[in-house]
């Protein structure tokens, strides 16, 4: 049971002079279960590649394969797809539209066909995931704050039960705090759940500590595909693409650099304060 | 990216007609209308068919694009044909039951969809060599004398170029909404009056509210930048009326003449 992609390529456009060629024969197994990064600078085609997975675009070349079966067959189900496979949408405001948040959360499951007692029961439990106070369940969504609107535009989606949640870009114009409340968030869902989550970012400290792998993205090509640290290795290529590893990642290398004997493969804020702390408490043990 | 920077029509290349200043198209394609409608005999629809041909071979515009835009009335164009075609009394050439076809009848069916044809085509040479801003710049410039009898032409214009301006963006938008709500599983192949009502609420709601923070949005930077009317305002690319313009202008006047001369007459 995975989620595969097999030489797949995506045009917009094709036929006029506009012709855009997003996506160029990407390659990727995606098992159960796994938390994904997709990286790569804006315009590099993640927004694409997501939207392909859920069967709102169709590849111009290639296949998709959801569970074992192509999901662009002709006698395919693409509305329970688009269950199983859940989106969200980078903004909020293109979704939310219901007089009160509760309401809108709805919205999915009643697609579904669900009925209002399952329906109700789902709403609930989506908001109770996304930790939004009760206060807010009967207010209009449009009087919330920039990340209250995120959590229930997730919460909208997480209603549907899907197996594979995506998020595109889900952090992007929260604060600090509001990024990392979402984050850790998704993070949990994905442990509690076991759902397959794919997170899509441009930003590398986003991801760094949350994923198990990260897939980076460059001009419609898929350049990397490994765990946090072995991309995070190689700098040089990331700043070609305009991406930078974590900040502590420069940090513990030139430490390392300098002689202080530090491991130099972390890659978070709390493992390089580990190694460093480790390295000075061994460097006062030997004086 | 560029697309979203023209609006449906507009073919953009570089040519002699392209270059022309927005006002001398307006004017000349007004002259080129009231041809078709003055011409009555085939030596005017000849000069007026000569006129356009040359017209759009000047505008280096594909035909393809002039027809394209005939679509949208072929079939008014075979009503007109057929209604004169039938109905017109006169000399009878051939009938069948109750319909008979007249010599009048075929005369009038053919200038009717001439007519038609080319009234559409004369304009879409316009519409295809001008942008849409261009175009209104133009027709501001050309009704200024209202003014005189208060009617705001400047903010009419303004909201025109503004609107235009939009209809790119929101149609970007819309395609995102609707991506957003058919992963919420909206069918928006359903079937049905009502069905298809309901799944338009939506995608109305988002869009609205989307399309009123943007005109806030705008409001707002247009303030910052002391908007204020039209009143004293000047133009960053100011039209100019060159001597390539006026070269247009006496041709079409001289057309105008030719098709006065011998295109009006009786037949035969
Ligand atoms: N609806 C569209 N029509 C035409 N081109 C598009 C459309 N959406 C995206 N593109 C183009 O496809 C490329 C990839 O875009 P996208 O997938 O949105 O990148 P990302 O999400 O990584 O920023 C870009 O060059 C973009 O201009
Ligand atoms: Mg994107």
């Amino acid at each position: 049971m995975s989620l595969i992609l097999d030489h797949v390529s995506y045009s917009y456009d094709v036929g006029t002079s506009y012709k855009q060629e997003a996506l160029k024969d990407i390659n990727i197994v995606i098992p159960d279960g796994q938390f994904v990064g997709l990286i790569g600078h804006t315009g590099s085609g993640k927004s694409t590649l997501i939207q392909l997975l859920n069967g709102l675009l169709k590849p111009t070349s290639g296949n998709i394969y959801y569970n074992g079966q192509d999901i662009n067959d002709s006698d395919y189900d693409r509305k329970t797809l688009r269950s199983k496979v859940g989106l969200v949408f980078q903004y909020p405001e293109h979704q939310l539209f219901e007089e009160n948040v509760f309401k809108d959360v709805c919205f999915g499951p009643k697609n579904l066909g669900l009925d209002e007692k399952e329906v109700n029961l789902r709403a609930y439990d989506a908001l109770e995931k996304v930790k939004l106070s009760h206060d807010y369940f009967y207010q209009s969504p449009f009087d919330l704050s920039g990340g209250q609107k995120r959590r229930v535009a997730i919460a909208g989606i997480l209603a549907m039960k899907p197996e594979v949640f995506i998020l595109d870009e889900p952090t992007a114009g929260l604060d600090p705090k509001g990024s990392e409340e979402i984050l850790t968030l998704i993070k949990n869902l994905q442990k509690d759940t076991g759902m397959t989550v794919i997170l899509v970012s441009h930003n590398m400290e986003d991801v760094a500590s949350y994923v198990d792998r990260i897939l980076v993205m460059n001009k419609g090509e898929l350049k990397m595909d490994g765990s946090p640290k072995d991309v995070f290795k190689k700098t040089e290529e990331l700043s070609n693409m305009g991406l930078r590893a974590p900040e502590v990642t420069y940090i513990v290398r030139e430490l390392r650099k300098k002689g202080f004997p530090v491991d130099d493969s972390a890659i978070t804020v709390s493992e390089a304060k580990e190694t460093i702390l480790n390295a000075l408490y061994h460097k006062i043990l030997n004086e | 990216m560029f697309k979203d920077m023209t609006l449906g029509q507009y073919y953009p290349i570089d040519s002699p007609i392209h270059r022309l200043d927005a006002r001398s198209k307006f004017v000349g394609t007004v002259i080129y209308i009231v041809s078709v409608f003055m011409v009555n005999n085939y030596i005017g629809y000849l000069i007026a068919i000569a006129a356009l041909l040359t017209f759009i071979a000047i505008s280096r515009v594909p035909i393809k694009f002039m027809v394209k835009g005939m679509k949208s009335i072929v079939v008014l164009m075979i009503f007109a044909g057929l209604f004169n075609l039938f109905l017109v009394q006169g000399e009878v050439v051939w009938s069948w039951w109750i319909l008979s076809i007249t010599k009048e009848g075929i005369d009038t069916a053919i200038k009717m969809v001439l007519r038609l044809a080319l009234l559409i085509m004369g304009s879409s040479i316009m519409t295809l060599t001008t942008t849409p801003t261009s175009l209104t710049d133009g027709l501001e410039s050309l009704f200024k004398p209202l003014n005189v009898i208060k009617i705001p032409v400047h903010e009419i214009a303004m909201m025109m170029t503004i609107a235009l301006r939009f209809i790119p963006i929101l149609t970007e938008e819309m395609d995102k909404i609707m991506k957003a709500q058919m992963a919420r599983g909206v069918d928006f192949e359903a079937k049905g009056l009502i069905k298809k009502a309901k799944s338009m609420i939506p995608l109305l709601v988002p869009l609205f509210i989307s399309a009123f923070r943007r005109a806030n949005d705008l409001a707002m930077a247009m303030e910052a930048r002391c908007y204020r009317g039209g009143k004293g305002r000047t133009k960053m690319k100011p039209l100019k009326y060159h001597w390539n313009d006026a070269v247009a202008f006496l041709i079409m006047c001289g057309y105008l003449a030719l098709c006065i001369i011998f295109g009006r007459g009786v037949l035969e």
